[in-house]
């Protein structure tokens, strides 16, 4: 007997049972295609404005800059203007997704654009979130050929665009949007939901930021 | 007549280590009972509730022991015991210890629904109010870990206290944390629980109170033990010897008298 | 792992002495549950949260068979392996088979405590592969050649100081000559001397947090981004986790995510919850061409149905031993293996022999609060007192203890002898301790008299003084 069904009929004895009927195995599935949602917060059900407010507030929290533009047009000028602040190398690692790539960079020349995954070198990131979630200050990356979760890891600062149509309250939410945005219940690759810049506390339990990933997180609201 | 009649009939589980070491707490425990309108039996029958057995692993003498309990206090409407180890043992584990004998589980869960540990008794049952009570004394309060976690007894002793005239109560820090007795473990494991209720005295100890209380003897035999052995000075009573009036009395491992 | 839980008392009596370990683990005591306890005062829902997420993962194990046969279907539509491993060896010879497969001569790990149960580090080294933490405390103890104290903060039971050391022992080949006492400048050194070797790594081993069946998706939970450096740069990424991680979907999830990190270190959610779902797809220019899953049994199935199955719902979040007063005292390494704490307690005689670890769970003064803790509400006192059952029916538990006991008891059955001897007793030992009320010394039972003075019976027994004023009072 392989470990396979080694595993599976020692369950099953150990459950004193067979393998679960048809009938049985029917309500399992159906319990899974239902996305049946268990009790959601409610601090997450609220209006849409009032979820942007409660993301910024915990992401602020965590450590992560928020700020806010009326339209994506400002982007170029108001990460020219951050990085200049942050006294940042003005090379940026962007992904070559549309709604980051396609920005208006010429109106910034003095900042390098580089399309493409992370790397090694990068020292700022920019890419685009798919979503947002309110009840944590959470954001959404989703992997795709044109957004590679490597963006948001490399680089040692990291710049996220979030269009706040994309905003949700909860999780359940969030699950409910990427089901239907793709059209099938199939997951990219890789899905990170990201809660402030990178830290640590396993030296003494001190707080330190940027133990892999960033060392800074930065948001930018569209809309 | 018809005093003795109107009064409820309550039954003392005395626990054994009241019966042996601190007879006193006994008999608060009888007055404060009979200060809101109780008639106190001690059934004769009764040795111990017997947690050594079930925390050492013995099941059998354990079941034993819980039957004999069961049947001592068979027919008392309530149950009393002056310990939230020993009530919580009767209302938790034995139901527990019987789950697989239909008519011993019943007679276990009846037991169990009469059975309260003496402060909760007192307050929540009796609606007992301490009056004419002095105690001159800053007191702080030790929370066992059954009466905070398995019977919920938190509220209760502080609010009788409150009442005493003269009493100050002073919390301490890092309530929740273990004293180091846990039965049979501060005996086995004795270097560990050294750190534990050291650490359970220094907090007590901070607070500048005079008196340490708690509800539960074993706790309190442990931490007295451990001040004395440190050299400390602090008095340590049950709780029901402070409600009863009874607060003058040596406190445990104090010199006599 | 070298299982050293007969030791246990020799362990602790060493980690009592030891200064250092007593402030990291106060500490611990310190920063974590203050924290715990203020996320879960944040969250109304919070407590019932941990009921749900209990009956989620009760529903899981009830239905086992079915979702992990879902889960492999899952991994399989996506392009990824699912490797079945009823044993400990299975999982090592599974990995390693990939490993060479893979040509690999380093391999970066996330933390995992499954590779940890497995020994993972020390048999790739013996097959010439070099594995390399990056979990900056598993990085520091790899370093120091220990296992981890903690399962949230493997390092906990380091200083700074020794860091320091160990980083300018190890670090200089890198170029790092100075010694660094800075905690934030340690931990750059870290960061820029792992950078490197994510990017030349052959194979990313990481753990799971959750196994989601709905997607065939995997779920790491770091706050470092360790775990997904380590998982997206090399070739291949092999997923490591036991076969109680799966959870039904991803509303079930997210759930379960809500009491894990506020039960773990107090955040309302880790920095990065990560979900990897087979390998690369066609077009995407990151992340690994190879996806496997190693689905490891090692004893877990035959828990199913028994007294230890609600230990499986065990999340690893680390709440009971950071709120465990013996942890507190003893620290995470004098348990002797893998599992410290109260769920290293309860599952440890399960995966190593009660024989082998039978002080762990009688090492426990019942005190309760990790039940109380537990965001699954594992009634972990309620596993401890079944391996005390366990050991005195198989006489296994010491004969001296077991005799006491039934000595104890054969007194506590007969009502009219125990009051024969508790009043000799009782007079005995009040005559012994004379005016001073207490006795320092016994003639048996150190244990008691080693650390404190034992308090004085007040003379006759309650039972003896009510029978008399029973009588008085005719």
């Amino acid at each position: 007997m392989d470990s396979r069904e080694k595993i599976l009929s020692r369950i099953r004895s150990q459950k004193g049972r067979d393998v679960l009927s048809k009938s049985e195995q029917d309500i399992l599935a159906r319990r899974i295609q239902a996305h049946k949602r268990n009790l959601v917060p409610k601090r997450s059900q609220i209006p849409p404005e009032d979820q942007i407010a409660l993301f910024t507030e915990k992401m602020t929290e965590l450590l992560t800059t928020v700020e806010r533009v009326e339209s994506s047009s400002q982007i170029p000028e108001r990460i020219k203007a951050y990085l200049a602040a942050k006294n940042l190398p003005s090379r940026i690692k962007v992904s070559p997704s549309p709604l980051v790539a396609n920005l208006p960079w010429e109106e910034v020349p003095t900042l390098e654009i580089v399309t493409g995954a992370g790397a090694e070198e990068d020292e700022v990131g920019l890419s685009p979130a798919f979503s947002a979630i309110a009840e944590s200050g959470t954001l959404m990356m989703v992997s795709g050929p044109d957004t590679p979760s490597t963006v948001n890891f490399l680089p040692e600062n990291h710049i996220v665009v979030v269009d706040v149509k994309t905003m949700c309250g909860s999780y359940e939410e969030a699950w409910d949007l990427l089901r239907s945005g793709r059209g099938t219940d199939d997951m990219p690759r890789t899905v990170n939901l990201i809660s402030g810049p990178s830290r640590t506390a396993d030296i003494e339990q001190r707080l330190i930021m940027g133990a892999h990933g960033p060392k800074s997180l930065h948001v930018i609201l569209v809309g | 007549m018809s005093e003795n009649t109107e009064k409820i009939e309550v039954a003392l589980f005395v626990t054994c280590l009241v019966d042996i070491n601190r007879p006193s707490v006994g008999f608060a425990a009888v007055k404060l009972l009979e200060q809101t309108g109780c008639r106190v039996v001690v059934p004769d029958a009764q040795t111990c509730c017997g947690q050594p057995a079930y925390n050492s692993g013995d099941r059998r003498s354990t079941k034993q022991i819980a039957g004999d309990v069961i049947s001592a206090f068979k027919g008392y409407r309530y149950v009393i015991a002056p310990s939230g180890s020993c009530a919580g043992m009767i209302r938790k584990h034995y139901p527990e210890l019987f789950a697989d004998d239909p008519d011993m589980l019943l007679e276990a869960q009846d037991l169990a629904n009469r059975t309260y540990e003496l402060v909760s008794f007192l307050k929540d049952v009796r609606n007992f109010e301490t009056n004419d009570v002095h105690f001159d004394q800053k007191v702080t309060y030790h929370d066992s870990c059954s009466n905070l976690r398995e019977m919920k007894v938190v509220e209760q002793p502080r609010e009788l206290m409150k009442n005493i005239n003269g009493l100050e109560l002073i919390e301490a820090e890092d309530r929740e944390a273990c004293c180091g007795f846990g039965g049979t473990f501060c005996i086995k494991y004795s270097e560990i629980s050294e750190e534990m209720v050291d650490r359970k005295i220094d907090h007590l100890k901070a607070t500048g109170a005079d008196v340490i209380s708690a509800g539960d003897l074993g706790c309190l035999m442990n931490i007295a033990g451990r001040l004395y052995r440190r050299g400390e000075n602090m008095k340590v009573l049950h709780i029901a010897e402070i409600l009863a009036g009874m607060g003058d009395v040596p406190g445990i491992g104090e010199e006599r008298r | 792992m070298q299982v050293t839980s007969r030791q246990f008392k020799e362990n602790s009596h060493k980690a009592l002495q030891d200064e250092e370990l007593r402030a990291a683990l106060n500490r611990v005591k310190q920063g974590f549950t203050t924290k715990r306890r203020e996320a879960a005062d944040a969250l109304p829902e919070f407590e019932q949260l941990r009921d749900q997420a209990r009956d989620i993962k009760n529903h899981v194990l009830e239905n086992l068979d079915y979702y992990l046969e879902y889960f492999e279907s899952r991994v399989k539509d996506q392009g990824g392996h699912v490797h079945w491993c009823s044993t400990h060896k299975d999982a090592k010879d599974a990995i390693l088979k990939i490993c060479k497969d893979a040509g690999a001569k380093t391999v970066t790990k996330g933390k995992s405590m499954i590779t940890e149960e497995l020994a993972l580090n020390k048999f790739l080294e013996a097959q010439g592969i070099e594995p390399i933490e990056t979990d900056l405390g598993e990085y520091i103890i790899q370093l120091a050649d220990e296992p981890p104290s903690h399962i949230i903060g493997p390092a906990v039971h380091k200083t700074r100081e020794q860091v320091t050391e160990l980083f300018h022992e190890h670090h200089q080949k890198y170029g790092y000559t100075e010694r660094e006492e800075d905690a934030e400048k340690l931990v750059g050194e870290a960061r820029a001397v792992l950078r490197h070797k994510y990017v030349t790594a052959d194979v990313g081993i990481t753990g799971a947090n959750f196994l989601v069946a709905e997607t065939g998706s995997t779920v790491i939970v770091t706050n470092e981004g360790n775990g997904d450096l380590t998982q997206s740069l090399p070739k291949t990424h092999i997923v490591v986790a036991s076969l109680e991680k799966v959870i039904p979907t991803l509303e079930d999830v997210s759930t379960v995510m809500r009491v894990l990190a506020r039960s773990a270190t107090g955040q309302e959610m880790s920095v990065y919850t990560t979900f990897s779902t087979g390998p690369r797809r066609k077009d995407d220019i990151d992340g690994p061409e190879n996806f496997h899953v190693i689905l490891l049994d090692g004893g877990r199935s035959e828990m199913i149905g028994t007294e230890l199955q609600e230990l499986l719902r065990c999340i690893r979040c680390g709440a009971c031993m950071n709120h465990c007063p013996v942890y507190h005292a003893v620290g995470g390494h004098s348990y002797g293996w893998v599992y410290p704490g109260p769920i290293g307690a309860a599952l440890n005689p399960q995966m190593v022999g009660l024989e082998e670890a039978l002080h762990l769970p009688n090492a426990s003064s019942f005190c309760g609060r990790c039940e109380e803790v537990c965001p699954v509400r594992i009634p972990l006192p309620k596993i401890l007192r079944h391996w005390r059952e366990k050991a005195f029916e198989q006489q296994i538990a010491p004969k001296p203890d077991r005799w006491g006991i039934e000595l104890w008891g054969f007194f506590a059955k007969r009502p009219g002898l125990y009051r024969q001897v508790t009043k000799i007793a009782a007079k005995m030992l009040s005559l012994m301790a004379g005016k001073e009320g207490r006795l320092k010394k016994l003639p048996f039972n150190n244990g008691w008299t080693r650390v404190r003075d034992l308090p004085a019976p007040q003379g006759e027994t309650f039972m003896q003084q009510w029978q008399k004023k029973q009588k008085r009072e005719g």
